[in-house]
């Protein structure tokens, strides 16, 4: 990155006027589909925090993200609409959840922390299920109305994606001030050697632990996001339907690169919500096909990929 | 206590029947993660394929038969499977062991698509065979004799593997490749055919579980990643490669999700998440997991 200094900055802020330019061009539709990528590419961007900086690669992540959409769609349903407000909740509860969570899955490492993610992801998705009186059960929370903003509703489809926009941004924001923090350094100190960090003193389980709440409350922040784009929040929004392409969006754009993951989340939206219905519903199938061809296809495994593509 | 009994009972040999299941499905993921550091994220697909076999050779009330036909032609793709994924991750040898689960991963979501393209997306139920579809009475309530007659093989097969396990050259192989499996490399042991075949029987009595878990379960997408996340479970309580830790993992898992939901219905997830926290908390490798080996 260092190299490609006097462009690391401009490229960014390039990006962040074409994609705040954009819906001015495009119709409803495509300025939909924008929208729903920055909402997976926050979300890909804070499992990068696990998985690309700390090298835990989690599969229940998306668990995290359907807890803050379902308290987000719960707030704006039950109390208030204020866009601020839901988020903050969203934050609140997945921080809340992964804190629970974390404070077990932490304790395993590399196939095994895999394993464990996944099923308490599981867990999540079971309770989501059944928990009716909150949840809506397997019909999902629906009737979430658009949010306000300074006593605007954001019910127009460009609005809305501004204000998705900003707040992937801020979201960003945070997660490149972690990377560069001590706190970051230290992260990926222990994906390289967490024994050598424990020798220096470093209390590793709490820097996982912290790592693995901040993540949650970044994919909760995004699952805010999420509820107030698509006004309904399903038990699929926080199964294995949401982790396991958000984990392949991570792999795709490359791990613990800074644009990678987000690049990788529009891969994949754009094959699972674009492409995906004209293959007449096979979009697992297309996953599949580039989880495997990504293990096969990528020469030296998929870490080469840490130094490979991105700005 | 009798009064409980009469209550409960049903719940508890359900948990049991479900236990049995669980057992014969969990057995070979935790054989090839504790011999092999291979998450087979594909296992839970077996199981589905083996569910579609049961309706599709021995259809919706199986004769006999049929019923043994399904177990035979499930167990050949089972095992066919299990070859083949041995032999691709063969290839991803050198690679690290996430990209080994990832890979299985995404053999899981294409075999999974596939079943739903064949089979389409609707549930199929499958009755138990002639002669066991009735029901006894149970603590004074009528139970199928179906899962009866389940609990009785989870045991059966229970104390075939472990004698396997226990008392023969292979399953003395299979023990050392779980403890240290560099120094069963050392020791001038090529581990490529005992790999083969722990892998191929795993996926067998997977399909198999399939087959026998149809008159439960029924066959419908979405069932695989059901029964893979109870399998994973089993194995974290239970510990990698124990085939002990396997059996009283699975009979837990089992109990709690009957036993549990029955008694505190939604809280039952939180139950399963206390039971995987407690095992990991006080024993990090599961209940009956090797203390040795590389595990990372």
């Amino acid at each position: 990155m260092n190299r490609l200094a006097p462009w690391g900055r401009l490229v960014p802020l390039a990006m962040i006027v074409v994609l705040a330019a954009a819906p001015l061009a495009l119709g409803t539709y495509a300025t939909t589909v924008l929208t729903r990528i920055l909402v997976f590419a926050l979300l890909a961007a804070s499992l990068d925090l696990l998985a690309g900086i700390t090298g835990l690669a989690s599969l229940g992540h998306g668990a995290y993200f359907g807890a803050g959409a379902y308290a987000a769609g719960w707030v704006a349903v039950h109390a208030t609409p204020s866009g601020p407000v839901t988020l903050a909740a969203a934050v609140a509860v997945s921080a809340l959840v992964a804190g629970v969570a974390g404070s077990v899955a932490v304790r395993a490492r590399g196939v095994f922390f895999l394993m464990l993610t996944l099923a308490l992801g599981e867990i999540v998705e079971q309770l989501a299920q059944s928990w009716h009186g909150v949840t809506g059960g397997s019909d999902g929370l629906y009737g979430i109305p658009a949010p306000h903003l300074a006593g605007a509703v954001l019910a127009d489809v460009r609005w809305l994606s501004w204000y998705v926009l900003a707040v992937f941004i801020a979201g960003m924001a945070v997660i490149r001030g972690i990377v560069a923090s001590p706190f970051g350094a230290a992260l990926r100190g222990i994906r390289d050697n967490e024994a050598r960090m424990r020798a220096l003193g470093y209390r590793t389980y709490l820097y996982k632990l912290a790592v693995f709440v901040i993540a949650g409350a970044l994919a909760g922040l995004a699952g805010g996001l999420l509820a107030a784009q698509q006004r309904l929040v399903t038990p699929a929004d926080l199964g294995f339907a949401t982790s396991a392409p958000v984990l392949l969006a991570v792999i795709i754009g490359g791990e613990a690169t800074p644009w990678g993951p987000c690049l990788g989340a529009a891969v994949v939206v754009v094959l699972r919500d674009v492409l995906g219905p004209s293959l007449g519903g096979h979009g697992s199938l297309v996953l599949g096909l580039v989880f495997v061809a990504m293990v096969f296809l990528v020469p030296g495994g998929l870490a080469r990929l840490r130094r490979g593509v991105g700005t | 206590m009798p009064a409980w009994l009469d209550t409960h009972g049903i719940s508890l040999l359900n948990g049991l029947a479900i236990g049995s299941l669980l057992f014969i499905l969990a057995v070979g993921l935790s054989l090839i993660f504790g011999m092999m550091d291979v998450l087979n994220l594909a296992h839970g697909v077996l199981f589905l394929t083996g569910a579609y076999v049961a309706w599709w050779i021995a259809g919706e009330a199986p004769s006999w038969p049929g019923f043994l036909g399904a177990l035979a032609i499930a167990g050949a793709i089972g095992a066919l499977a299990g070859t083949g994924l041995a032999l691709v991750i063969e290839r991803l040898a050198r690679r690290s062991h996430l990209d080994q689960a990832l890979l299985t991963l995404g053999l899981a979501l294409i075999a999974g698509d596939a079943l739903s393209a064949v089979f389409g997306n609707d549930v199929h139920t499958i009755n138990p065979p002639a002669g066991l579809d009735g029901s006894v009475l149970v603590f004074g309530k009528a139970y199928p004799v179906y899962r009866l007659a389940l609990i009785g093989l989870g045991a059966g097969l229970a104390a075939v593997v472990h004698l396997v396990v226990e008392r023969t050259p292979l399953g003395a192989l299979v023990r050392a490749t779980v403890a240290d499996r560099h120094m069963v490399l050392s020791a001038g042991v090529d581990d490529r055919k005992v790999k083969l075949v722990v892998f191929a029987v795993g996926s067998l009595l997977a399909t198999t579980a399939g087959v026998l878990g149809a008159p439960v379960y029924g066959a419908r997408p979405g069932l695989d990643g059901t029964v893979l996340i109870l399998a994973l479970v089993v194995v974290v309580i239970g510990g990698l490669g124990s085939v002990r830790g396997a059996l009283v993992g699975a009979l837990v898992i089992g109990e709690i999700e009957s036993l549990g939901r029955a008694l505190l219905s939604n809280l039952a997830s939180f139950v399963l998440f206390g039971a995987l926290a407690v095992v990991l908390v006080v024993r990090p490798r599961g209940l009956f997991g090797a203390a040795t080996g590389a595990r990372s």
